[in-house]
């Protein structure tokens, strides 16, 4: 197979594979910001995968072709909703963070199955979506020589916008008023209320933008992946997106490259199936590869990974 | 005067528990009333089906087993202030481990294979999460990765080497085990009308009681428990730490793996190719959270949990009923457990009043 054509499969199955990791990744990276550690994040795209599935299937006669991503948008808001679960928990109810997160990790299917049942007669699994995300062409960009058959033709559309509010999530983070709050709140709240910054405030608009972009990641899963929903849907991408979180070292950006990597290591055993040259080797060791590898290059290059000082305190405002 | 006031305290905890179970099945009713199913029917089915007879009773145990012992890992690493997350891969490991043991030396005397059995699973969940221990020990990598990542690997080589190795020729499963080798017994069988109850019920109830003993009475667990607090006050006290958190993670992956050994060995006689990971793993996360980490409370806190899954079973055999809602109670009920400062909080007006 011609050479090109393999590294435009790399690329695509790659910016695919990262777009949910990287939405919801960067959702982690503003709840644990702001002090509040959120392993719920499976949970949470669960929620948006259904929801948007669900809109999707009822509404795309009267959407269109816009619907997956108006379905994108209901998802994030339920999931903006669903997050506020872990929000009440822990920031108003002193709950701890992992329990809570756990409670949002076991919920999640359990609802959207019952619920699942409830609206498809029954059946544990939604039909087959009739409106998905294809793949894009760029004008203009795609007629560029090589670099444009490889990056903006028949791309993923999300995955580049995924990318760009990864940028925008660190300007927000580092370069405005808001994110010094957040980062403030996260790292040493009793300083940040003695400067007239509400922390409970801060922590929960911390947690629900969590909700927002990690149930757009996982509505995009469904609506660009999956193509329905069902207990399955989201298989542990969750517990990846928090994995790149953490390797991306609680930075936006660093998020959004690990997730990149994540996707690419994700992709692996589908590109090898292309390779002649690794035709006769077993498809396992591209199945555990990336995880091997991550092990790896976190062990070798990354080492400690430094949380914000004040993640996962309950903070108690003084009276 | 210090014994009765632990003695309160735990008499708190309890209540505590006690009031987060009433809270969650009320929660659980009232999205049945939402959605127009029974309550009052299906909580009596799901409490005939784990209760209601000595055979659901003998099911309830044997499914609370694993669960047990996965919960005892995840507590002794949170303990020592680690979040092993590997709980299911560990538990991969250890049923392959087990199963592989049992079947390569049947010929061995009964008793003999059942021990190495069992010991293989062990060491196999210990040597897997100890990787995860050494790397955070000596690098610093985040255990919460490590043992994602390693959840992963452990599903897709467990299911390549059953596939290859185990298996006979391409079928999705390995053949069973010899009866010697099994946990089941005619007597325990017999004893809850031919349900799956196994020895291995009686294997977690041991290892509790050692966990509850190694935890509280003995230097090691007191180290453990130090490092959990304040790593660095621990450190300053002449407490190896790094040594403690390789420790703690060997022991976390050694329960885990007895727990996939005695399920394999007791409950499914071999290994088969899974399509998920198994959630007993996550499941056991649960359980521990739900017990505040007490291996005594764990046993009681798994039987629990264990009936709502056995029960819930029954849920949707009588009724229309989503079988779902058993995990909607369940983890409301985790849920009102994590937020027992709201209790807490009533409670102590109560008592000021």
């Amino acid at each position: 197979m011609d050479i090109s054509v393999i590294l435009v499969t790399v690329f695509s199955t790659t910016l695919i594979y990262s777009a949910p990791l990287i939405l919801t990744a960067l959702g982690g990276t503003f709840s644990e910001r702001g002090g509040i550690i959120n392993v719920g994040l499976e949970g949470i795209m669960i929620v948006g995968a259904f929801s948007s599935v669900v809109f999707t299937l009822k509404c795309s006669s009267i959407f269109g072709s816009i619907t997956p991503w108006i379905a994108l948008l209901i998802g994030g808001i339920i999931g903006a909703i669903f997050s506020l679960i872990h929000g009440v928990a822990t920031v108003s109810l002193r709950a701890n963070h992992i329990i809570s997160g756990t409670v949002i990790n076991l919920l999640a299917p359990a609802l959207c199955v019952f619920l699942t049942r409830i609206i498809f007669s029954g059946k544990g699994q939604t039909p087959v979506i009739n409106q998905s995300i294809g793949s894009y062409t760029f004008p203009v960009l795609a007629d560029i020589p090589i670099i444009g058959k490889m990056f903006f033709t028949k791309t993923s559309l999300v995955a580049y916008l995924a990318i760009v509010i990864g940028i925008i999530c660190w300007y927000v983070l580092y370069k405005t008023k808001f994110g010094l709050r957040l980062r403030s709140v996260g790292e040493n709240p009793h300083a940040a209320e003695t400067l007239g910054i509400s922390v409970q405030g801060y922590r929960y608009s911390g947690v629900v933008i969590s909700g927002l972009l990690g149930g757009i990641g996982g509505a995009i899963m469904a609506q660009s992946i999956t193509l329905n929903f069902s207990a399955t849907t989201i298989a542990g991408q969750g517990f990846m997106a928090l994995a790149a979180m953490i390797f991306g070292k609680w930075n936006p950006i660093g998020a959004t490259l690990a997730a990149i990597f994540f996707g690419l290591a994700q992709s692996l055993p589908i590109i090898s199936g292309y390779l002649p040259l690794f035709a006769n080797v077993d498809t396992i060791w591209f199945q555990i590869a990336p995880y091997v590898i991550t092990i790896v290059v976190l062990t070798l290059f990354f080492g400690k990974a430094v949380a914000p000082a004040a993640d996962g305190e309950t903070y108690i405002p003084a009276k | 005067m210090n014994n009765i006031l632990t003695k309160l305290r735990i008499n708190r905890i309890v209540v505590l528990s006690f009031l987060a179970v009433i809270a969650g099945f009320i929660v659980g009713g009232i999205i049945m009333l939402i959605f127009g199913y029974s309550p009052t029917e299906n909580y009596l089915n799901l409490f005939r089906g784990s209760f209601g007879d000595i055979y659901s009773f003998g099911e309830t145990l044997r499914n609370a087993t694993p669960l047990i012992l996965t919960a005892l890992g995840f507590s002794v690493a949170s303990k020592a202030g680690m979040f092993n997350v590997g709980g299911s891969g560990q538990l991969l490991l250890g049923w392959m481990g087990a199963i592989t043991f049992a079947l390569k030396f049947s010929f061995l005397p009964g008793p003999v294979l059942i021990i190495g059995s069992i010991l293989t699973g062990a060491i196999f969940g210990a040597v897997y999460s100890g990787i995860a221990g050494l790397l955070k020990a000596y690098f610093g990598t985040s255990e919460v990765i490590t043992t994602i990542m390693m959840n992963y690997v452990a599903f897709y080589f467990v299911n390549f080497a059953v596939k290859k190795y185990l298996a006979e020729h391409n079928s999705d499963a390995s053949p069973n085990i010899l009866p010697k080798a099994s946990l089941r017994s005619p007597m325990l069988e017999g004893l809850t009308n031919n349900s799956t109850f196994h020895w291995g019920f009686v294997i977690a109830l041991v290892m509790a009681f050692l966990m509850y003993l190694y935890l509280n009475k003995m230097k090691q667990g007191f180290e453990i428990k130090s490092v959990g607090i304040n790593e660095e006050a621990a450190r300053y006290s002449g407490i190896s730490t790094k040594k403690v958190i390789i420790i703690s993670m060997l022991l976390s992956g050694l329960l885990a793996g007895i727990g996939g050994a005695v399920d394999g060995l007791g409950n499914y006689q071999n290994i088969s190719v899974s399509t998920v990971l198994p959630d007993i793993g996550f499941n056991g996360m649960a359980v521990s959270l739900l017990a505040n980490q007490n291996p005594i409370g764990i046993i009681f806190a798994s039987i629990l949990f264990s009936s709502l899954q056995v029960g819930g079973l029954s849920i949707s055999v009588y009724s229309d009923t989503p079988p779902e809602i058993v995990n909607i109670v369940i983890s409301s009920i985790i849920f009102f457990v994590g937020v027992k400062y709201l209790f807490e909080f009533i409670l102590k007006r109560k008592e000021t009043n």
